[in-house]
C-alpha cells in the first residue's frame, strides 16, 4: 500500500475513534439536564464521562495534527476554508472544557453557568461538526443541515446508551427509556443522509457510489442503529453501546471513503500529501505508539467499569 | 489594517494567553508529583493534604491550558494556510508526535489520577500523576522543537515551493531547539516555584495571624521546596539563556541586534543594560564569549539582507525586541535572586520571616511577565519571517480568510479569555484563601504494597 493511503486511513481511523469517543461525552453533556434530576444526579452523569473525556478529546488534537503533518494543504485548506465554523467549535470546546473542570469546584451558584456551558458547548460541537462534513460533500445548506443535526442526534442517541450502560438507578432507567425517544429523530436523519453520503464525493468521481463497501458501510450503520434501539429496551445496554459506537464509526468510514481521492475540492490527496521520508518517519513512529495508546485508553475505561453510583 | 494585521494580532493574544497556563501545568505537575511522592515514602499525612491542596489548583490552571491550547493547532491552518502548505511536511510532524506521544499521555493520566484515588493500588495512582507530568514537558519538547525550526529551519530542502523534511535528526536537535527547550522548561520551574512560594507566603501570613503554631511549619516546608526549585531553574534558565545569545550571534543576528538596539556592526561591542550606560565590550563577550567579536548592527543586516532577498524591511519592531529583552532579564533574574536570599535567610530552621512571605506575594508576577517577555523577544525579534530566511510572514496568511472573519475570531477569543481569565483568578483566589482540608480521619499510612481498600477516603474536591 502506498504512504499516501496509509496516511489517509489512519487519518479517517483517527477522527472515526474521535467521533466514536467524543461522540458518547457530547452526547451526556447535551442530555444532562434532560435526563440528569438534581444535583447528586447530574454529578453521577458527569463521572461517567470525567475522567475520558479529554483523553477522547485528545483523538481531534491526533487527527488534526496527523493531517498537517501528512497532508499540509489539506489541513491548511479544511481549516482556512471552514474559518467561522471552526472558530464555533473552538469556543464550543473551550467552553465545554472548562465548564466540566470547574463545574465541581465553583461555588454552587455558578454551577447552573457550568452546566449551560457543557449543554451548549456539547450541542454546538456535535452539531457543528456534522455541518462541516455534510457541506464538504454535498456542499449546499441541505447537506449542511442534515449534517449537523444527524451528528447531534447521533450523539444524542450514543451518549443516552453510554448513560444507560454506565449509571444505576433512576438515571440508567430515564436514560433507556429515552433511547427510543432519541431514535425517533435519528433513525430517519440517518435513513435520509447515509444513502446519500457515496455520491455526494466532492469530486463526484463516483468511485465511491460504485464502491460495495460504500452501501454495506450505510446499511450496517443503518442495521447497527436499529439494533442499539433494541438492544437497549431490552437491557442490553453493553451491546447497544457497541452497536451506536459501530454506526458511528461506519458513518465516519463512509464519510471518509466520499473524501478519498479528493478530500477538499480540487486537491487530491496525493497533492496534498507530505513528501516520502516525512510519511515513512510518521508511520514507523505511529505504528509503535498508537497500540500502547491504544492500550492505555483502553486500560482507564476497563479501570472505571463499574456503574456509577448516584 | 488588514487581516495580516489582525491574524498576528490574534496569534500573539491566544499564545501570550496560552502560555500563562502551560507553564505553571508544566511545572506544578512535577510539584505535585513531588508531594505525592514525599506522601507515598514517608506517610506523613501533611504530605497527602499538601498534594490535594496542590493538585486541586494544578487542576483549575490545567484546564485552561488544554483547552487554550487546542485553539494553537488549529490557528496554524485556519490563519496561516499559507505557512502551513509551506512547513507541514516538516513542522506537522512534531506537532502530530506532541498529539500522540505527549498529549495522550498527559490527558488519559490525568484522568486516571483525578478519579482512581480510591480505585488503584497507590503506587499505581502515584505513577499517573508522574507519567501525567512526563506528558506535559515531552509536549513542551516537541512544540519547542518546531518553534525553534522557524527561527533556524535545519534537516529540510525546498522541492516545488515547499519545505521538505530530509533529516528529522536534524529537527529534533537542532541547536536552537536543545537551547530552547531547557531554557522554557526550566522557566517554567522558575514559574511555578514563583506561585508555590506565593501561596505558601500567603498561608503563612494568614496562619499566623490566626494564631496557629503547627500550619506554619507546614508552609514553611513547601516555601523552601519552591525557593530551591526557583534557585535551581533560576541557574539552568541563565545558563541557556547565555547559549541562546550567542545561537542567535550565529543565527539570528537581527534579534539580537535589535535586543540591543545596536545600529551598525561593531568589533568589541559595547552593552548598554539601560540606554545612555555602557560597558565597553560586553556585548561582544557576552554574545560571542569573545570581547573582540564582531556584531552586526540592524541597519547593516537591513543592507545585506536586501542585497540577498530584494528589497523590503527586514527589521522587526525595535523598540518592543530591546525593552522585552530587558524586563525577561530583570524580572527573571529577581525572582530568581529572592528565591536565593530567601533560602539564605531562613537556613537551618529559622522561621519564615513576614517580609520574605510578603516578597514572595509581590514575585508572584514577576517569572510569568519574564516568560512573556521572552515570548515577545523571541517571536517579534523574529519578524518579518515566520521560517527565518524562507517565508515571510506576510506571504504566511491566509488568501482566503477575510479581514472580517479573523476580526469576529479575534473579538470572541479575546472576550472569552477575558472572561475566563478572570473566573480562574477568581477560582484559584477562593482555594487559596480555604486552604487545604484537614487530614481524612483514618489516616493510613500507605505500606509499600498497600492496595487502594486501605486509602483514605477520596478527595471528593478533585472530582466532579
Amino acid at each position: 500500500m502506498e504512504l499516501t493511503t496509509v496516511w489517509f486511513v489512519a487519518i479517517a481511523f483517527l477522527w472515526t475513534g474521535y467521533f466514536v469517543l467524543e461522540g458518547f461525552d457530547f452526547g451526556v453533556g447535551v442530555l444532562l439536564p434532560a435526563l440528569a434530576r438534581g444535583e447528586a444526579e447530574r454529578r453521577q452523569a458527569l463521572a461517567t464521562i470525567g475522567p475520558v473525556w479529554d483523553g477522547n478529546e485528545v483523538w481531534l488534537i491526533t487527527a488534526v495534527g496527523a493531517m498537517f503533518a501528512a497532508f499540509p494543504a489539506w489541513y491548511a485548506g479544511l481549516l482556512s476554508g471552514y474559518y467561522l465554523p471552526l472558530v464555533a467549535v473552538l469556543a464550543a470546546l473551550i467552553v465545554r472544557g472548562v465548564a466540566l473542570e470547574w463545574r465541581g469546584k465553583v461555588e454552587a451558584r455558578a454551577r447552573a453557568w457550568c452546566d449551560a456551558g457543557i449543554v451548549a458547548g456539547s450541542a454546538i460541537a456535535a452539531f457543528t461538526w456534522g455541518a462541516v462534513f455534510g457541506n464538504l460533500l454535498a456542499g449546499g445548506p441541505a447537506g449542511t443541515l442534515a449534517g449537523g443535526a444527524l451528528a447531534l442526534a447521533l450523539a444524542a442517541l450514543h451518549g443516552a446508551v453510554f448513560l444507560a450502560l454506565r449509571t444505576e438507578g433512576p438515571l440508567r432507567a430515564r436514560a433507556r427509556r429515552a433511547v427510543p425517544a432519541l431514535a425517533v429523530p435519528a433513525l430517519p436523519l440517518a435513513a435520509v443522509t447515509l444513502p446519500a453520503i457515496p455520491g455526494a464525493a466532492a469530486g463526484g468521481t463516483g468511485e465511491w457510489t460504485a464502491h460495495p463497501g460504500a452501501w454495506a458501510a450505510a446499511a450496517a450503520a443503518m442495521a447497527a442503529l436499529a439494533a442499539a434501539v433494541a438492544l437497549a429496551w431490552r437491557r442490553r445496554e453493553g451491546w447497544a453501546f457497541a452497536a451506536t459506537a459501530a454506526a458511528v464509526a461506519l458513518l465516519t468510514a463512509s464519510v471518509f471513503g466520499a473524501l478519498w481521492r479528493e478530500p477538499l475540492p480540487g486537491l487530491t490527496v496525493a497533492g496534498a500529501a507530505s513528501g516520502p521520508y516525512t510519511l515513512g518517519l510518521l508511520t514507523w513512529i505511529a505504528g509503535a505508539a498508537l497500540p500502547v495508546v491504544l492500550a492505555y485508553q483502553g486500560w482507564t475505561y476497563w479501570v472505571f467499569r463499574r456503574r456509577v453510583a448516584a | 489594517m488588514d487581516a495580516l494585521d489582525l491574524a498576528r494580532w490574534q496569534f500573539g493574544v491566544t499564545t501570550v494567553y496560552h502560555f500563562l497556563f502551560v507553564p505553571l501545568t508544566i511545572g506544578l505537575g512535577v510539584f505535585v508529583a513531588g508531594l505525592q511522592t514525599a506522601w507515598h515514602r514517608t506517610g506523613k499525612e501533611h504530605y497527602l493534604r499538601l498534594t490535594r491542596f496542590f493538585g486541586k489548583l494544578f487542576l483549575i490552571n490545567f484546564a485552561m491550558g488544554v483547552v487554550t491550547g487546542i485553539v494553537q493547532e488549529f490557528q496554524f491552518g485556519m490563519n496561516w494556510s499559507e505557512y502551513s502548505i509551506f512547513v507541514g511536511d516538516v513542522f506537522g510532524a512534531p506537532l502530530a508526535l506532541e498529539a500522540l506521544l505527549a498529549f495522550f499521555l498527559e490527558s488519559t493520566f490525568l484522568g486516571l489520577w483525578i478519579f482512581g484515588w480510591d480505585r488503584l493500588p497507590k503506587r499505581v495512582h502515584l505513577a499517573c500523576i508522574w507519567a501525567a507530568a512526563i506528558g506535559s514537558n515531552l509536549s513542551a519538547y516537541f512544540i519547542l522543537a518546531a518553534n525553534a525550526w522557524m527561527k533556524h529551519p535545519v534537516g529540510y530542502e525546498v522541492v516545488a515551493g515547499r519545505a521538505r523534511m530530509t533529516d528529522v535528526w536534524a529537527v529534533l536537535t537542532n541547536p536552537t531547539a536543545l537551547a530552547q527547550v531547557p531554557h522554557v522548561i526550566a522557566g517554567a520551574f522558575v514559574v511555578a516555584g514563583g506561585f508555590v512560594a506565593a501561596v505558601s507566603g500567603h498561608r503563612i501570613l494568614r496562619e499566623r495571624r490566626a494564631g496557629r503554631t503547627g500550619e506554619p511549619a507546614m508552609w514553611r516546608g513547601t516555601l523552601r521546596a519552591a525557593l530551591v526549585m526557583t534557585a535551581i531553574a533560576g541557574a539552568v534558565v541563565a545558563g541557556t539563556g547565555d547559549q541562546s545569545a550567542r545561537l542567535l550571534w550565529e543565527q539570528q543576528p537581527m534579534k539580537l541586534a535589535a535586543a540591543e538596539g545596536l545600529r551598525h556592526d561593531e568589533r568589541g561591542a559595547a552593552f548598554s543594560p539601560v540606554p545612555g550606560i555602557e560597558v565597553p565590550k560586553a556585548l561582544s563577550l557576552l554574545a560571542a564569549h569573545d570581547p573582540d567579536a564582531p556584531v552586526q548592527g540592524v541597519e547593516d543586516i537591513q543592507r545585506r539582507y536586501e542585497a540577498a532577498f530584494g528589497p523590503g524591511d527586514y527589521r522587526p519592531n525595535v523598540p518592543v525586541v530591546y525593552w522585552s529583552f530587558r524586563v525577561m532579564v530583570v524580572f527573571g533574574l529577581s525572582a530568581v535572586a529572592l528565591s536565593m536570599l530567601g533560602l539564605w535567610v531562613t537556613r537551618r530552621r529559622r522561621a519564615v520571616p513576614r517580609w520574605l512571605a510578603r516578597a514572595t506575594l509581590l514575585a508572584l508576577p514577576l517569572p510569568a511577565t519574564a516568560m512573556i517577555a521572552g515570548w515577545l523577544l523571541s517571536e517579534i525579534g523574529r519578524q518579518p519571517w515566520t521560517v527565518q530566511g524562507e517565508l515571510l510572514t506576510a506571504a504566511s496568511v491566509s488568501p482566503g480568510v477575510s479581514l472580517r472573519a479573523v476580526a469576529f475570531s479575534l473579538a470572541l477569543f479575546t472576550l472569552l479569555y477575558g472572561a475566563l481569565a478572570v473566573a480562574e483568578a477568581r477560582l484559584l483566589v477562593r482555594y487559596v484563601k480555604a486552604g487545604p482540608e484537614p487530614a481524612p480521619a483514618p489516616a493510613g499510612r500507605p505500606g509499600p504494597d498497600d492496595a487502594g481498600a486501605a486509602a483514605p477516603a477520596p478527595a471528593p474536591t478533585l472530582m466532579y
